[in-house]
């Protein structure tokens, strides 16, 4: 099954990104594709490689960029709610890119389920 | 506006697409991006559906004044849903009951549907997409 998935929170704050990541990371052990993760309101702030939590903390966002890079995820931000937040191209880690919200809405047309996390 | 420079994905694949806005207006930021989906996947020639629950009923009250929080009035983006074809707005009648709402209350034509109507719509829907 092809599952979107989307990301309403940011990191830390909420435990919308842990779970999402969770559950992408077990779909695709399960054999399920993921090929597409979009970051909306908040959850733009996944993105940025400025980031750096505490050493004996999980990075979330070196671990989506991880996940992206083995199973060759595209990690969506969008572009509106980025600008909104200050989250700029030549801030995002690797994997991630600005685009607009179509790319979300080509998710729920494209695949089998569409997977929201946030409040 | 960039977010719109596809309105089509190619596919012709035409899905029905059910935005549930579950928060009140504003406080957070939910209801104002939200709206932004909803008009994107309109311009996607999907078969679109508003639900207003919870305190998202709050959206559609006449009369809202925001130069007190000193945040934008986007309420008049309801009104101009028609112009994107988008006519299926509905209501839950438990949250307006809950917060002693009426149809007269609201800025828009809605259905006003009970928890079991509210229920089968859902499970018609191809994508249900919450704010």
């Amino acid at each position: 099954m092809q599952f979107g998935i989307l990301i309403n929170e940011g990191p830390y704050n909420h435990q919308a990104s842990d779970s999402a990541y969770l559950f992408a990371r077990t779909a695709i052990e399960k054999g399920h594709k993921v090929p597409r993760i979009f970051f909306y309101h908040d959850g733009v702030n996944n993105s940025t490689r400025m980031a750096e939590p505490p050493q004996d903390d999980r990075n979330v966002t070196a671990r989506w960029s991880k996940l992206a890079e083995d199973h060759g995820i595209d990690l969506v931000v969008c572009v509106a709610a980025a600008l909104r937040r200050g989250i700029k191209d030549e801030l995002l880690a690797p994997g991630f890119r600005i685009s607009g919200l179509g790319q979300l809405v080509e998710m729920g047309i494209q695949y089998d389920r569409l997977v929201t996390f946030g409040d | 506006m960039s977010d719109m420079d596809m309105d089509d994905d190619g596919s012709g694949i035409v899905k029905k697409f059910m935005f549930l806005n579950r928060k009140a207006p504003h406080g957070t930021v939910y209801a104002l991006e939200g709206l932004e989906v909803v008009l994107i996947t309109a311009a996607f020639d999907q078969d679109v559906s508003l639900v207003f629950t919870d305190d998202g009923v709050y959206q559609l009250m006449k009369g809202m004044d925001t130069k007190g929080i000193e945040v934008k009035d986007f309420s008049k983006t309801y009104r101009a849903l028609e112009g994107y074809d988008i006519e299926k707005l509905y209501v839950d009648k438990t949250s307006m009951d809950a917060r002693g709402l009426t149809e007269d209350d609201l800025i828009v034509d809605v259905t006003v549907l009970s928890d079991e109507e509210m229920k089968n719509l859902m499970a018609e829907q191809d994508v249900v997409i919450s704010f």
